[in-house]
């Protein structure tokens, strides 16, 4: 019971560093992005592959796996970000799946669906599993501790103002002399980065990761978690990320209660749980449980 | 690989009828989008409940393929109307990007509920099995011969409503003009769900006859949807004729990109598509700019 307590904020806390994350993105600067899931895997394969097949040390591997998703948002956001918002939609969404196919075609590379296994963690096998278990979440709490203080710096800097600037009116914001372009790239870049390392934390702590991890419905759970947080809030996206995972195993224990149901049922009503809450919560209460505080209340 | 006319023949050939096939739905999504102004990735589980539909009406009640076809399309129509009266009509008021984000979870919705009743195993609609044809050389399956028949039909169907009818006219008229078009007395809303269930109905038209080429399972929309969504961006989002050529120069680019690259990657051609059209065309090969 406690290995699974601890295991689950350790998902809590990937959970939380890909909402902020997407904060940076969706919730600063206004750009949508559904391919989270795609920057996430990204961050997970380039840090697995660096430190199993070239035994690069862990922390360059994360580094790594945070640069290499960054670096992909970077040429997205360069093609796309002066276009509308719908483009971007596409665009994430697609890079998501490409992602996934890559990674499950690649055999010489990724091993394909087979996955790659065997990731290192830090003192795994010097250490007792439950020890480990701990570090870890000591880990990524402190990450999310300190992209939290980084970030909500960040929201408040010169910067981020910018950034709320061109979320609420691009116009108005490239009037006043701000490269609107530069600093959206900026941000999905920034954003990225932070959604690739969540992901090689991710491949460093399950040991083995496959394509099927990757799959969109993760995405969903980050724009849950968001949504239910308050886009906009820092605060929001740990407090939502927190709500998602309560959710999730919530439909777990309720999903076992019922009988005469199949597995695949028991998780087809998980996924379309998960889906539903998100289209209620975006329609009776968008601005999440922490609205973002600004001077003047913008109007969406 | 390429040695002869023959090959590039047969590459075009397969090509136009991978194309037709994906012409339905991405006819769909850019019929609603433009409309109203969102991308609607529900089309992707459309197609799913489409496909579904359409092998109940077929396998379990014996219907022909052609009738099963209706019952697609019909029933895909009215789970996008209903999907979009409820849960994403709402949104509208919050912008279209809130529209958008709702729609992904509308399809893992739907693809969850066919989940639910059918399960995951894969599904065979009841045909007869056919042998290729051959001309010179060059081999053309009946089966995807008629699905493209059947595309081109419903494309056809379309485009004479479009054309020819008070409701075409009227639908037009809000695509390319919504406040013109209010004072002129068209009621957008029903507009808007006219569109919706003939968007989402073609979807699953679309939806079956990808499944009458393979076989389907809940995911059955959701595999298409990048190729789909290119051929909406590369035709120009919003035009309607663009979505049939776009799917076109997509389902021609897959093949020909298939002779060289993995089948696998056929989605991964629609997606450098969509960044390649993004880069140069924004607009889109028919599209407007704006």
């Amino acid at each position: 019971m406690e290995a699974y307590l601890v295991a689950m904020l350790v998902f809590a806390g990937l959970y939380a560093l890909m909402a902020l994350g997407l904060n940076v993105i969706w919730g600063l600067a206004g750009m949508v992005n559904l391919g989270l899931v795609g920057f996430f895997g990204l961050g997970a394969y380039a840090s697995a592959l660096l430190t199993t097949k070239l035994l690069w040390p862990m922390p360059l591997g994360w580094a790594a796996g945070a640069a290499v998703a960054a670096a992909a948002g970077a040429v997205m956001a360069v093609i796309v970000a002066r276009l509308r918002g719908d483009y971007l939609a596409i665009v994430t969404l697609g890079f998501a799946e490409v992602i996934r196919l890559v990674a499950s075609n690649e055999i010489w590379l990724t091993n394909g669906t087979d996955g790659i296994s065997g990731i290192p963690g830090p003192w795994r096998g010097a250490v007792t599993p439950q020890q480990f278990n701990l570090i870890f979440l000591g880990i990524v709490w402190a990450a999310v501790a300190v992209a939290f203080v980084a970030l909500a710096r960040v929201s408040h800097s010169p910067f981020g103002r910018v950034l709320r600037a061109v979320r609420e009116d691009e116009d108005v914001a490239a009037v006043a002399g701000k490269p609107v372009l530069w600093f959206k790239v900026r941000a999905f870049c920034l954003g990225a980065a932070v959604v690739g390392f969540a992901g090689a934390l991710y491949a460093h702590y399950n040991a083995y990761i496959a394509p099927e991890g990757f799959a969109p419905l993760l995405t969903i759970y980050i724009v849950l978690a968001l949504t239910a947080g308050g886009v906009g809030a820092m605060r929001g996206a740990i407090v939502g990320a927190l709500l998602v995972l309560l959710l999730l195993e919530g439909t777990r224990f309720l999903a076992a209660a019922i009988p005469g149901v199949t597995p695949v049922q028991k998780a087809a009503l998980r996924e379309g749980i998960i889906a539903l809450s998100l289209i209620l919560l975006l329609r009776f209460r968008p601005q999440g449980l922490i609205p973002e505080r600004t001077r003047t209340r913008a109007s969406p | 690989m390429i040695q002869d006319w023959r090959d590039l023949v047969q590459v075009l050939v397969n090509g136009v009828m991978a194309g037709s096939v994906l012409m339905l739905p991405a006819i769909g999504f850019n019929c609603i989008f433009a409309v109203l102004r969102y991308p609607n990735f529900a089309v992707a589980g459309y197609a799913t409940v489409g496909a579904f539909a359409g092998w109940i009406a077929n396998v379990q009640w014996g219907l022909p393929a052609g009738l099963a076809l209706v019952a697609a399309f019909l029933v895909a129509g009215a789970a996008g109307l209903l999907a979009e009266e409820a849960a994403l009509k709402p949104l509208r008021p919050s912008g279209a990007l809130t529209v958008a984000i709702a729609s992904v979870a509308l399809t893992i919705l739907l693809e969850n509920v066919v989940r639910f009743f059918f399960g995951n195993s894969l599904r065979g609609y009841d045909l007869p099995v056919l042998r290729d044809w051959r001309f010179d050389g060059i081999r053309v399956n009946p089966q995807q011969l008629s699905n493209t028949a059947y595309a081109l039909a419903a494309a056809a169907a379309l485009f004479a409503l479009l054309a020819f009818t008070r409701l075409g006219r009227a639908m037009r008229a809000v695509a390319d003009n919504p406040q013109l078009a209010d004072i002129k007395g068209v009621d957008p809303d029903r507009i808007a769900r006219v569109a919706v269930f003939i968007g989402a109905g073609l979807a699953g038209f679309g939806g079956m006859l990808i499944g009458l080429d393979t076989s389907i399972d809940p995911l059955t929309g959701f595999r298409v949807v990048l190729s789909v969504f290119a051929a909406a961006v590369v035709g120009g989002l919003g035009s309607i004729p663009g979505a049939a050529l776009g799917a076109m120069v997509v389902g021609i680019g897959e093949e020909m990109a298939s002779v060289v690259l993995e089948p696998a990657y056929r989605t991964v051609t629609a997606f450098l598509a969509i960044l390649l059209v993004l880069t140069i065309r924004p607009e889109g090969l028919l599209g407007r700019r704006g």
